[in-house]
Parts: structure tokens; C-alpha cells; sequence
């Protein structure tokens, strides 16, 4: 308890609780989070089990009850009958699981390099900042769709499904690696010089447990910012692959999936098919991006 | 600056080869070249002669250097899926994606310089805030769902515009143009909207931040109080002061837009090089994924060599700076 109460009296949480825009991010944010883990409890049905479905159910109109079988679907359904609420819930778990893990993913990679290239320097330090620089010159989706052709040329085709959700995590964390090693790097080049560090070296601490131990955590608070700005941009990139057809399978559509194929039902007026999920999309993005601007401004010394 | 010139010549030519040796590998080791080119009815012999056709059989030095000679003279071999040479696919699609970059270009900066300047100009005004506060929300819409929004509003329910291809095209020797046509005018409005939007807000906000510094340097307090107009302070002296970033940025946005023009082009079923980049991912079609992948590298590192560049030649104090170092 005692450290929730140093929390709840920390000015972090102070401006938190000032700053209306952050308090609205948040709770969308965990309630999208929330409703994701819970999906397979809050879902009317299972929509990839064909077994659910009835076909009968097929272009239900949100809120009315169905011309043949009378069920009501509260935002309707798509050709196949298959719920949105209930596809939508299973597409924010595919897009959230891929954010997250991307920038996981992301996040130990960039850190790993950016503290090397920091604590040893020299040559070490500019083949990994050279590298950086090169791939920044790309944008990030154009990375992450190379990456996501070759793995695809890559792998035997009776296997592409089951690895395409893995693909699309190391193909969004690949390109987006790099603003983590700068940021940490530049941290790390901060640290490296400071007391605590040469009295570590000094009792002889090896330079890895010196790297963990003691330069990562001070370099903790804007990769903590990085890593949210990053989810938002990761969600939205992995949404704009699974649009293009290159992201997530059919067996496991995201949101962007279910955006792609809503987009087929544009002009015959079932606008609800890609209504709800874009809307979705929007919010989760939204949110996460103000929140991680709130954190940008809260975390920033020269703010205070 | 001699020195720099050539040292950032040199980086980028060891930037395109090792490009190119990605590229070269795709080639060379995602799936089997000969399997790709032969069908199932194929003898050894057969197999024997492709490799040996090919190069297969040289050392893998040798193969590299051979395929960077071929890609220098434009031979960037044959299309798996189309079974036609890629130079003269995309030779084909580039005309379409260039004249849906350009319009995007030519709107970004009209718009985003115009409405940088109004935003600046009338920095607390009730129409300044409400283009600034909309120009965020545009900055965190994903491109697809913008697309798909102008389809909705002006395809469905107005009806004004087409919302997929590029109307009749005119052929103008190699090249294909939308320009001549009423229906390839249409067609081209909501897709370089859709592209153009990001790179407006972008110099929008980059042309009202600088205005905003210039606005309060003594020169144009001077410039007021010698009494001259408003329009000559704000455009004769703010503004031309403002161009040399946003000049530099709308350079590098160039590349960007060739890049996101790939989602664009899909929502808008807009055939350029994008889309056939997007179908050649889908299908594994790796010559034609090597030759974008070549392509756009070239075209980067290019656009940044000029830039870096032309900072030199804008910006004295870079050079002076690094013949210091120099001695």
C-alpha cells in the first residue's frame, strides 16, 4: 500500500488528474484493453467458428431484429451473419496483441543496441547508429512491408497463415526499432560519465551488469514515452498492412481486416460493417497517441 | 566541402549496394529461381540448362556483380506472375503513380503554405484554432480510413467522383496521362487528396511555427514601423525568410509520398507502382518486389544527397564548420 499512496501523492499523478484530456486517453485506453482480454467472455458469439454462425442472420441492420430468424444484433452483421460486436472484439485482441508485442519487441531490440552502441562506442557504436540512419532515410511501413514480402517468400506456403500474426510483429518491430536505440543511446552516452558509473566499474562489475543494472533504468522515463507514441503508430500500421490484404490471415482478421472487408460493402449500403470497426480503430489510436503526448509533456523536465 | 561532397557520394553508393545485395538475395534464395521459371513438366536436363543460363553455378561474388551490371542497363529480369520483363511493367505503371504524386505535391504545398500562413498571421483567431485543432485529428487518422471517408462522402453519397482507377487515359508516347481527359481529372482529385493531406498539415504546421519566429524578429518591427503594408511585411519578408525548411522538408516529404502512394493506391484501386508493389508482396513475385525495392532505394538516397546537399549551399555556416574540422 505504501507505494500506491506515494503514487496516488506523486505529481506525476497530480498532473494526471488535472489534465482531463489524459484522464478520458486512459480510461478509453484500459477499457479497450479490458474488453479485448475479455472478448471470448463478452462476445455473443465466437465469430471464427463456423458452427455459431447462420447464414439466415446475414446483413442484420444494427438494432433491428432480423427479417427471418428475429435475432437483434446491436451493431448488426456482416454477409455470413457473423455478429460485428463480436468481430470487432476479436479484432481489437488480434491488433492489440501485434501492437503491444511489436513494440515489445521494438523496445528490448532498440534498447539492446542503443546501450551497446552508447557504453562501447567507437566503431561498434557507429555500425549500429550508420544502420539506424540508413533505415530511417525509409518510412517505417515500407520496412515493414519489405520484411513482411521476403518472410513471406520465405516461408512454405502451407505454413504462411499460422506464422502471418508472428511475421507481422517482427516486421512492425524491425521498423521501428530505431527511435529506441537513439533515445537510449543518447541516455547511455549521458550516464556513462557520471560517478555512480566509474565507482561501479572501479569494485568490478562487469560491463553488462553496469549496462542493466545501473545505465538502463535512468534511461527508463522517455523510453517509457517512446514505447506509447510507438503503440499508436504500431496499431495503425499494423491496421494499414491487414488493410492492404499482407497482415493479419483471414482465419484471425484485425481490425484493419475487418476495415478491408468492410470496405466491399461500401456502396450496397451496409455501412455498418465498416463503420463500427474504423470507429474502433479510431478510438484505440486516438486515445493511445494523446496519452502518449499527455506522457511526452508530463515526463519532460523543461515542462515543469 | 569538397571532401564532405565526396565523402556523402561515396555513402551513398555503399548505401545502394547494399541494397542491391538484399535485393540480390531475394533473388537468389527465397524460393528457387528455377522452380519459379519451370513448370512441372521439367527434365534435369532442362534444370541444368536454366541454372547454367542464369549464372547459378558461378560463385556468388560473380552472381552479385552480374546483377548489378544487368540492373544498372535497367534488366531487372522477368515477372513470375505476368511472365513479362519488370522494366517494362513498371515503365508502364510509373506515369500513373508520378502524376498522383505531383498533383499531391502541388496540393500540399498550396494548401499547407496558404493555411501556415493564415494560421500565423491569425494566430488567435476563432478559424486559425479550429484549422489547427482539425489538422491534428487529420494527423492521427490512418491514411486508408481518410480515403475511404472522401470515397464515402463524394463516391457514395454525393456522387460527384469515381472512387477507383484513373478514368480514360491519353497516350502520349510511352507515357500515359490523366491529364486530358475530364474523367481522368476526376478521378485524379479524391486520390491526391487522400495522399497529399499528411505532407499539407505537416507544412502547415512547419510554415506556421516558422512565421511565428520570424513575425517576432526586429526586422519586421522595423519593417512596421517604416510603415509598410501588411501584405508586403507578411509575404515579402516573413515568408520568403520562413522557405528555406520548408523547402528542405517538402524535399525529403518527395520520397514519402512515392512511399505512402502505395496505400493510397490500393484504396483507390489507382494503377500505379504501389499497387503492383502490394500484388507482388501478396503473390511472392520477387523480381518485381526487388525492382521497387531498388527503385525507391535509388530515388531516396538521391532526394537525400540532394538535400544534404543543398544545405551546404544554403547554410554557410555548415561548411565553415566542417573545414575547421578539416585542419
Amino acid at each position: 500500500m505504501n507505494n500506491l499512496s506515494r503514487f496516488l501523492a506523486s505529481d506525476f499523478f497530480y498532473k494526471f488528474r488535472r489534465s482531463p484530456v489524459a484522464v478520458i486517453a486512459f480510461i478509453v485506453t484500459v477499457f479497450l484493453v479490458l474488453s479485448a482480454v475479455l472478448a471470448p467472455l463478452l462476445a455473443t458469439q465466437n465469430p471464427f467458428d463456423p458452427g455459431s454462425l447462420n447464414l439466415m442472420n446475414g446483413f442484420s441492420k444494427p438494432g433491428v431484429p432480423n427479417d427471418f430468424t428475429g435475432e437483434t444484433f446491436m451493431l448488426g452483421t456482416d454477409d455470413q451473419g457473423r455478429d460485428i460486436y463480436s468481430t470487432i472484439l476479436y479484432g481489437l485482441r488480434v491488433s492489440l496483441f501485434v501492437g503491444f508485442s511489436a513494440v515489445v519487441f521494438a523496445m528490448v531490440l532498440g534498447a539492446t543496441l542503443g546501450l551497446i552502441a552508447g557504453y562501447t562506442g567507437g566503431r561498434t557504436d557507429t555500425i549500429i547508429m550508420r544502420i539506424a540512419d540508413i533505415q530511417l532515410t525509409f518510412p517505417a511501413i515500407l520496412v515493414a512491408l519489405l520484411i513482411f514480402g521476403i518472410a513471406k517468400g520465405i516461408t512454405p506456403p502451407s505454413y504462411r497463415d499460422e506464422v502471418a500474426i508472428w511475421v507481422l510483429i517482427i516486421a512492425i518491430g524491425l521498423s521501428d526499432w530505431v527511435q529506441f536505440a537513439r533515445v537510449v543511446r543518447g541516455a547511455t552516452l549521458v550516464e556513462r560519465n557520471k560517478e555512480y558509473v566509474q565507482a561501479a566499474k572501479l569494485i568490478g562489475r562487469s560491463p553488462f551488469s553496469i549496462m542493466i543494472k545501473h545505465i538502463l533504468p535512468n534511461t527508463l522515463g522517455p523510453v517509457l514515452v517512446i514505447a506509447t507514441i510507438s503503440l499508436a503508430l504500431a496499431i495503425i500500421a499494423e491496421a494499414t498492412l491487414s488493410f492492404l490484404g499482407v497482415g493479419a490471415p483471414p482465419t484471425q482478421p484485425s481490425l484493419g481486416t475487418l476495415i478491408r472487408i468492410g470496405q466491399g460493402f461500401l456502396f450496397s449500403g451496409e455501412w455498418w460493417i465498416l463503420f463500427y470497426p474504423a470507429m474502433t480503430l479510431l478510438l484505440l489510436a486516438l486515445s493511445v497517441n494523446l496519452l502518449g503526448d499527455w506522457l511526452r509533456d508530463a515526463l519532460n523536465p523543461k515542462l515543469k | 566541402m569538397l571532401a564532405y561532397v565526396i565523402r556523402r557520394v561515396f555513402q551513398s553508393l555503399f548505401v545502394l549496394l547494399m541494397v542491391g545485395l538484399v535485393a540480390f538475395s531475394m533473388f537468389r534464395f527465397v524460393g528457387d529461381p528455377v522452380d519459379n521459371l519451370l513448370g512441372q513438366e521439367r527434365t534435369q536436363a532442362d534444370i541444368e540448362r536454366v541454372r547454367e543460363q542464369l549464372g547459378l553455378n558461378d560463385p556468388f561474388p560473380i552472381q552479385y556483380v552480374k546483377f548489378l551490371g544487368n540492373v544498372t542497363r535497367g534488366n531487372f529480369g522477368v515477372s513470375y506472375r505476368q511472365g513479362r520483363p519488370v522494366a517494362d511493367i513498371i515503365a508502364e505503371r510509373a506515369p500513373a503513380t508520378l502524376e498522383l504524386a505531383g498533383v499531391s505535391a502541388l496540393l500540399a504545398v498550396v494548401f499547407g503554405v496558404g493555411l501556415g500562413v493564415f494560421t500565423a498571421i491569425r494566430r488567435d483567431g476563432i478559424v486559425a484554432n479550429f484549422i489547427m485543432t482539425t489538422s491534428l485529428i487529420g494527423v492521427s487518422l490512418p491514411t486508408f480510413l481518410i480515403g475511404i471517408l472522401l470515397i464515402y462522402i463524394f463516391a457514395v453519397e454525393l456522387g460527384w467522383l469515381p472512387s477507383f482507377g484513373r478514368g480514360e487515359t491519353v497516350q502520349l508516347g510511352w507515357w500515359s496521362t490523366g491529364f486530358l481527359t475530364e474523367s481522368g481529372l476526376k478521378a485524379i482529385i479524391l486520390p491526391a487528396i487522400t495522399l497529399g493531406l499528411y505532407q499539407m498539415t505537416l507544412i502547415m504546421r512547419l510554415v506556421r511555427a516558422e512565421m511565428l519566429e520570424v513575425l517576432r524578429t526586429d526586422y519586421i518591427k522595423f519593417a512596421r514601423a517604416r510603415g509598410l503594408s501588411e501584405r508586403a511585411i507578411n509575404f515579402g519578408h516573413a515568408l520568403k525568410n520562413t522557405m528555406v525548411p520548408v523547402i528542405t522538408v517538402t524535399g525529403l516529404q518527395i520520397g514519402s509520398i512515392i512511399a505512402f502512394a502505395i496505400i493510397t493506391e490500393t484504396v483507390f484501386q489507382w494503377p500505379g507502382v504501389g499497387l503492383l508493389f502490394i500484388n507482388a508482396i501478396q503473390f511472392v513475385d520477387i523480381p518485381v518486389m526487388a525492382a521497387y525495392l531498388m527503385l525507391i532505394s535509388v530515388m531516396f538516397v538521391l532526394i537525400n544527397l540532394i538535400v544534404d546537399l543543398l544545405y551546404f549551399a544554403i547554410d554557410p555556416r555548415l561548411s565553415a564548420d566542417a573545414s575547421s574540422r578539416g585542419h
